[in-house]
Order: C-alpha cells, then sequence, then structure tokens
C-alpha cells in the first residue's frame, strides 16, 4: 500500500466496503437529522424541512444552556476523575512484569464487554440504600462501635448507622460515567505510556530530580498525547450520556442527552431533539478545532 | 577527592537474576582520574556493574564504593555520578539548552548560576549554536554530545558511559573517541565506559578490564592486555590471534621448551613454573609472508593462501598451512611498486620469532 496511485483497485477494495457502510448507516442518518433541525412538524409524524431556525432558537433558551453548562461540568468533573484515575494505573501496568500485562489489560476491558444497561443496573446495586456499600460501612460500623462499647466510647458513633444518599444524586451520575469509561482512559495512557523510554526516566533521577519531579516533569509531560486522547475519548460520550443520568440520577440530574431522548420519543419533537443534539454536536467539533489549533500552535513554537 | 583512594571499588560483588549470575564474584579498583574501561561481549556482566555505580542495579552481595563511600541505600538522584546513555535518552520536549540545565535546576542549583554553568558547559562540548533547538533537529552525534554536557555541567566525581559510541557512524565514532579524550583530560575526573568494541577500549582507556561470563579476567593498560593477555579469552577477544597448541616439555632459566602441534620444539621467554598444556599465540602482524623459504632461524610453515581481505592500508591473508591449520597474517601495504599481492592459490610461506609468541596456559 506504499503507493496506492499505482494501484488504485486494490485501494478501493480495501476503502470501499468500510466508505459504504459509514455512507449509508451513519452519513445519511445524520444528514437526515441535520434536516429535521430546520424542519416543522406537520401532523403527529410528518416532518417538513422549511429551513425555519426557530427549533435553534427554542434550543438556545436558558433553560436548555443551563442544562448544557450542567452536562459539560459533569462530563468534565467525570473525566478528570477518569484520568487522575487511571493514570496510575496505565503506569503500573507498563511496569508489571511481562507475563502479567496482559492479564491486567484484560481486567480493565473485561467489564466494557458486559452489557452497558446490566453494569448501570449493577451500580444501582452497589450504590442504593441497602446496598452493598451501604451495608459494608453499616457492617464496619456496628463492629467498631462494638469494639469501642468497653472503654466508653460507643457515644463518638451516634445511636445507629444511617444509610449514606449514595444513588439518585449527581455524584452516582459522576460515578456511572467514571466507571463506565475508565478503559477509554486507561488504554490510551497505557499505549503512549509503553513507548515511553525507560532510560529518559532512568536519566531524570540520574541528573538528581526527585520520583515525583520525574514523574511530573518526564512521565506526564511525555504521556500528553496519550492525556489528549483519553480526555477526548472519555469527555466527548460523556456529554451524550442519557442511560447513566437516567439511572443513577436523581431528579435534579437530567443532562442533555435525557432532554434529546424526550424530545425524541415521549415529547414527539423531532426538530427541537435535532436542534440540541446538533448543538451538541457543534460544541464538540469546536472542541476538536480548538485542540487541533493549540496542537498546530505548539508545534510552530517548537519548530 | 581525596587522595590514594581509588574513586571506584568494588567488593566481591555478586549479581544474580533469578538463576542466571549476571557478576560473579568481581573485585575492581577504578583509579582517580582515569579512563577506564570495562570491555567484554554482551551479557558478560559490564552494563550491570556500570548500572551499580548509577544506583539502578542493586549487587546481591558485596560492596559498591564510591570515592569510598559504600553506595548502598543511596538512590540514583543522591549519587555524585552522572551516566550517559547508550539511547542518550536526551529528553525530547525540552531544549538542547533545558535538557544541560534540567540536572542544576531539579537539585536546586540557584537559578543566577544555571544559566553561565549550561553556557560553559555547551561550550565544552561545542553545542553553543544549537542551543535553542529540540533533539529531534540534531544529529546522532549532536544528541550525544548533548548528553555529555548534561551529565558533566553536574560536576560529578565519575562519569559513567554505556556504549555511548554504538549508535554512531564509523567516521563519527572516531571523532567521538577523540573527543571523549580530550575531555576526560579536560575535566579531570574519572570516566567509566562499557564497550563491546576492542579498538575503542584499546584507542581511548588507559586501563582496560576485561570481562566474560560475570568475571573479570584481566586488569591491564591498552598495551598490556594486546601484548601480554593472560588466557585465551583476552588474547582471542583482543584483536586477532593465531593459536598453536600444544605442551610444556621443560621450563628453567628464563626459558620454556614447548611441543607444539605440527611445528615441533620451540624454545620462548617464560619466567614462571613449567605447566603442561599450553598455546602459544602470535599476533597476525608479526607473522611475516614469503615466496620462497626464508633464509631466518624462525618458525616457517609452508601454506597455500586461501583467501585475502583488503582493507586498502593493509591485508588479512588467510594461509592453509599443512602442518599446523589455517593462520591469518596481517600484510601491511607499503608500496605501490613492490608489494605484488598475493592472490588465492599461491603457495608460499609463513614465519615469525617465537619470542613474538605469547605463551597461553588458562
Amino acid at each position: 500500500m506504499e503507493n496506492w496511485r499505482r494501484q488504485p483497485w486494490v485501494f478501493a477494495t480495501f476503502i470501499g466496503p468500510g466508505t459504504l457502510w459509514l455512507l449509508l448507516f451513519f452519513l445519511l442518518p445524520l444528514g437526515w437529522i441535520w434536516l429535521f433541525a430546520v424542519g416543522e412538524r406537520e401532523g403527529p409524524v410528518d416532518i417538513v424541512v422549511t429551513w425555519t431556525l426557530e427549533n435553534y432558537r427554542e434550543a438556545l433558551q436558558p433553560v436548555y444552556l443551563q442544562l448544557f453548562l450542567k452536562t459539560f461540568l459533569i462530563a468534565l468533573v467525570s473525566t478528570a476523575i477518569c484520568l487522575v484515575v487511571a493514570f496510575p494505573v496505565a503506569l503500573a501496568i507498563c511496569f508489571a512484569p511481562e507475563r502479567y500485562k496482559n492479564v491486567l489489560l484484560l481486567l480493565v476491558i473485561l467489564p466494557f464487554w458486559t452489557n452497558m444497561l446490566i453494569r448501570t443496573y449493577a451500580m444501582i446495586a452497589m450504590l442504593r440504600q441497602n446496598g452493598f456499600v451501604n451495608d459494608g460501612i453499616g457492617l464496619l460500623w456496628t463492629g467498631l462501635k462494638y469494639l469501642l462499647t468497653p472503654i466508653g466510647m460507643d457515644g463518638l458513633m451516634g445511636e445507629r448507622f444511617a444509610p449514606l444518599p449514595l444513588l439518585y444524586n449527581n455524584t452516582a451520575v459522576v460515578l456511572g460515567i467514571v466507571y463506565v469509561y475508565l478503559p477509554f482512559m486507561v488504554l490510551p495512557l497505557y499505549a503512549n505510556l509503553e513507548k515511553l523510554d525507560r532510560s529518559l526516566i532512568e536519566a531524570s533521577l540520574d541528573l538528581g530530580a526527585s520520583q515525583v519531579r520525574t514523574f511530573f516533569e518526564i512521565i506526564v509531560r511525555l504521556a500528553r498525547p496519550g492525556i489528549v486522547s483519553g480526555i477526548i475519548l472519555v469527555f466527548i460520550p460523556a456529554l451524550g450520556t442519557f442511560l447513566i443520568s437516567d439511572l443513577l440520577g436523581g431528579p435534579d440530574s437530567q443532562l442533555i442527552g435525557n432532554v434529546v431522548e424526550r424530545q425524541f420519543r415521549a415529547a414527539n419533537n423531532l426538530p427541537l431533539g435535532a436542534a440540541l443534539s446538533f448543538l451538541l454536536l457543534y460544541l464538540t467539533f469546536l472542541a476538536l478545532a480548538l485542540r487541533a489549533w493549540f496542537a498546530a500552535r505548539a508545534e510552530k513554537a517548537d519548530a | 577527592m581525596s587522595n590514594g583512594v581509588p574513586i571506584v571499588r568494588f567488593e566481591n560483588i555478586e549479581k544474580s537474576f533469578g538463576s542466571f549470575k549476571a557478576v560473579d564474584g568481581v573485585t575492581l579498583d577504578v583509579p582517580n582520574n582515569s579512563f577506564f574501561a570495562l570491555l567484554g561481549p554482551s551479557g558478560c556482566g559490564k552494563t550491570t556493574l556500570l548500572r551499580m555505580l548509577a544506583g539502578f542495579e542493586h549487587p546481591t552481595s558485596g560492596r559498591v564504593l564510591i570515592d569510598g563511600e559504600d553506595m548502598a541505600g543511596i538512590p540514583p538522584n543522591k549519587r555524585p555520578v552522572n551516566m550517559v546513555f547508550q539511547s542518550y535518552a536526551v529528553f525530547p520536549h525540552m531544549t538542547v539548552r533545558e535538557n544541560v540545565g534540567y540536572g542544576l535546576r531539579v537539585s536546586g542549583v540557584p537559578r543566577g548560576e544555571i544559566g553561565p554553568r549550561v553556557e560553559d558547559a555547551l561550550r565544552m562540548v561545542r553545542l553553543e549554536a544549537f542551543a535553542d533547538r529540540k533533539p529531534d533537529k540534531l544529529s546522532g552525534g549532536q544528541r550525544q554530545r548533548v548528553a555529555l554536557a548534561r551529565a558533566l555541567v553536574k560536576k560529578p566525581k565519575l562519569l559513567l558511559l554505556d556504549e555511548p559510541l554504538s549508535a554512531l557512524d564509523k567516521k563519527l565514532r572516531e571523532d567521538m573517541q577523540l573527543e571523549l579524550v580530550r575531555l576526560q583530560q579536560e575535566v579531570g575526573i574519572s570516566f567509566v565506559i562499557v564497550t563491546h568494541d576492542q579498538d575503542e577500549a584499546l584507542s581511548m582507556a588507559d586501563l582496560i578490564a576485561v570481562m566474560n561470563r560475570g568475571k573479570v579476567l584481566q586488569v591491564a593498560p591498552p598495551w598490556d592486555l594486546y601484548e601480554e593477555p593472560n588466557c585465551r579469552f583476552v588474547a582471542d577477544f583482543i584483536g586477532e590471534m593465531n593459536l598453536f597448541e600444544g605442551r610444556m616439555l621443560s621450563a628453567d632459566g628464563g626459558q620454556a621448551r614447548l611441543d607444539l602441534k605440527g611445528i615441533g620444539l620451540v624454545d620462548v621467554p617464560w619466567d614462571y613454573p613449567a605447566t603442561s598444556d599450553v598455546a602459544l599465540a602470535v599476533r597476525p602482524e608479526k607473522m611475516r609472508l614469503y615466496r620462497e623459504e626464508p633464509e631466518l632461524g624462525w618458525v616457517r610453515l609452508p601454506g597455500k593462501v586461501a583467501q585475502v581481505a583488503y582493507f586498502g592500508d593493509n591485508s588479512q591473508v588467510f594461509v592453509e598451512t599443512s602442518q599446523a591449520g589455517r593462520v591469518v597474517v596481517l600484510r601491511h601495504n607499503q608500496s605501490r611498486s613492490r608489494d605484488e599481492p598475493y592472490r588465492t592459490g599461491t603457495d608460499c610461506w609463513v614465519a615469525f620469532e617465537p619470542t613474538d609468541g605469547i605463551v597461553l596456559s588458562d
């Protein structure tokens, strides 16, 4: 494939099926939705494309803008937690003995092969009022109280353990997003760190830098491409989340994804739903464009 | 640096990786202000020893002392040594200047002092003009200089070099060899270099330790190592060597009589007690090639030229002798008019003076 111009038929054979697939099942439906966003409802099912901007105007009302902002913040916090949790994991896998590496990677990917709905329900089982987490803490609580009784300190622990409100709030949504998207952060970080020349780390230590300093000035700095990929892979799907917030969130945990879903289904307002989802898509494009622009600028500064 | 104390002392070092013994009982001193080479084939333990000095490996048993101080428990970033890595390990995200300044910055050298010291170091390796470049805009040789400047700017008591020239092409390698010797003399600290290239060790070092299978076989200056190897391995590893196997019949009065296979009785200088199985080792350049049988009191062997490797300034002539098998003779191509080249198949005579041979018993 060195020079595909010389073998155009080979090239076409390789790239043809994928292109056709994307065209038929991705680009065309997406174009359809894009047209909905500038259309009007006529009757319960028909939509006429009138090139109206009314749907976008409605989508930009303060109530939706607030939702956009909230979605953005939840996605941001979840991505940040993912990064902080995933980095040490990826680093540990890189430094693990060769024969354990694949097993460890498998453990990271394993939940990923389980249906997302099942995983989310499992989270509910963990977090609900009488879930495993609360039961576990409750057991520890009773045990500690029992131990403190002989020395008369049991008063410190209060009358009885009140289960923590772990489910149906924003924290649960963030927790759910982190749980579901963690592999998307670990894998690009691992791929990046695995390529890191170990002697760079040794050189930094040799030159007198502490372990912590070496971590931040050499390892993190050189893992930047992996960090950026990981952030994109987690942040963008997190922006569009609706299942997790629907199942784990409370009444105030509605994200933009939930609203879009409701417009498409319950409210049967496809044009508004389309406008909202395209606003989200434009925002994503803007973020990617900004990233590309920053990368190009950094490269120019280097040259 | 205190006088008399060697800058490095290895005491009974052993190092095992699982069941593999990488270093097997090494005791070795590196004198102050010397250019010291650890030479041996790959897997002989030389790199492990070097990494013990840097603090990246720890001996299974034995002690490592640097400037008289036991290094046990001292992490790499607290040791008075710096290393030039085989891959150079130049930080790709920093400019040349930032690379060289990194070691000073992280060890808390005052800001005002860093600048001038970095400039000095860059001048020393002649990289002033490249200070603001990123490593990917540098050649291999220049990256090597960055690694050198970055290590030397910290004024270590000892500079460690791990196969520093192996990635450079021949011409550049020869330039860097001279450069390293100049730098060592200029900064006046000990350099310890690990190499598998005997030419590199011979041309740069003032003291060479030859290693094989985790053991140090001989520590000697280049001349002694080449002319007085103490065992077959060293004789064979350093340069080319013709080995004539045989037995020692008698030894007294500074002389020994050998009975060599296919050659017969030969008298050689020998100051030690008699041993039995020996080999007489003769360097190719100490052998002569004749077209007719020479009228000399030397050892003479008739043969036929089997192969010629031509290098321009000299030729290696492989001669198949009927008495002692294949020998290699180095022939200097000194004259354009007189030296008619030996061609494959030519009948010839090989001769050497017994006193040019080395008696090896190990």
